[in-house]
């Protein structure tokens, strides 16, 4: 049998520059169920760099720290949503902010996720697993990825 | 001269798949009818080669039956949100078992499997996502959907959207309005 597992992977890109915090991005997506490919970027102008090198394959999600140092979270959303090449990558803002005029600016902005960073890791397990369930629906059921919004700061 | 001919198709079909299986050279297990098994994986090539020549018999491998039976249900429940709009009055879990001839145990079970998410869950998220149309192209009021989708209630509408989405329905509208004044007017 081919492998289809493994084509319909998702692939996720972290762009944050707090080593603690990509190591726990990392820890936690390997006891999600779906099927991913991590890989991590340390800033702003990495993130651009990896995105805009053809070689690359486009990830299905990035997820993005707003404080970043040389280019920041807000700073890189623009851009990616100024290029028509990325239209179908899904963004994920991951910060340690929650105030409402940020998440409101990230979504008007064309984000489709604001996570605030939990404070302890089974927090971040159950978020990255709904962020990653939700983004599988509209990456398999063919949603309308205009009107894809989600907030989560609950916890 | 006209003869009658009576054919066994499940038999030509078997005798067909064989044929074609030997010129593969792999090991291979016909099963039970309609499922074919190798010992080991095939690499890409064989695996078109195997499909291509069955395909003038008009035979087709369906790469895994429990994919099937999700697409299946998949579109039972679009169907349902979208052009009914109106709710049935038996349960999904009835109402699906019934259009599909199978146990809802069942369903549910290869659904979760196949998909993360459940069957209920996903009709959430469907019944959102309509919302989210009603809302931004047919500019409809809460009320007006909620009543639209049969909602008992505007808070409840409310509660599923924020529950599913972390934002209200005024926020989300809000926030689409903003996206789409900022592209109109750069």
């Amino acid at each position: 049998m081919k492998n289809y597992i493994e084509n319909d992977a998702l692939n996720i890109l972290l762009a944050d520059d707090d080593e603690d915090d990509r190591l726990f991005f990392k820890e936690a997506f390997q006891e999600i169920k779906v099927k991913t490919k991590v890989s991590t970027v340390n800033d702003g102008l990495q993130l651009m760099n990896y995105l805009n090198n053809p070689d690359n394959v486009i990830p299905n999600v990035v997820f993005l720290d707003l404080n970043m140092p040389v280019k920041n979270g807000f700073e890189c959303l623009d851009e990616i949503r100024k290029n028509p090449g990325l239209k179908n990558l899904a963004i994920a803002i991951y910060s340690t902010s929650s105030s409402e005029e940020n998440i409101e600016e990230a979504f008007v902005k064309g984000a489709n996720i604001y996570i605030k960073k939990p404070n302890d890791f089974s927090a971040l397990k159950v978020i990255l697993n709904q962020v990653i369930n939700m983004n599988w629906q509209y990456h398999t059921s063919g949603l309308k990825k205009e009107t894809f919004l989600l907030n989560i700061n609950s916890y | 001269m006209k003869f009658q001919i009576k054919c066994d198709i499940n038999r030509a079909c078997k005798v067909i798949l064989e044929e074609h299986l030997e010129k593969l050279g792999i090991p291979y297990i016909i099963s039970n009818l309609g499922e074919v098994q190798f010992n080991g994986p095939l690499t890409d090539d064989q695996y078109n080669l195997f499909e291509q020549s069955l395909n003038r018999y008009g035979i087709e491998i369906i790469d895994n039956p429990k994919n099937a039976i999700v697409q299946r249900i998949k579109e039972v429940i679009i169907e349902m949100v979208y052009k009914k709009e109106k709710l049935p009055d038996s349960k999904i879990s009835a109402y699906l078992a019934e259009k599909m001839n199978l146990s809802y145990g069942y369903l549910s079970k290869i659904f979760s499997e196949v998909t993360y998410t459940t069957i209920e869950n996903f009709m959430i998220i469907q019944r959102i996502e309509r919302a989210k149309q009603l809302i931004i192209e047919d500019k409809l009021t809460c009320t007006e959907v909620a009543w639209k989708m049969n909602y008992s209630s505007v808070a409840h509408l409310s509660y599923q959207f924020k529950k599913t989405t972390g934002l209200t329905p005024t926020v989300f509208q809000r926030i689409i309005e903003r996206r789409n004044n900022q592209n109109s007017t750069p």
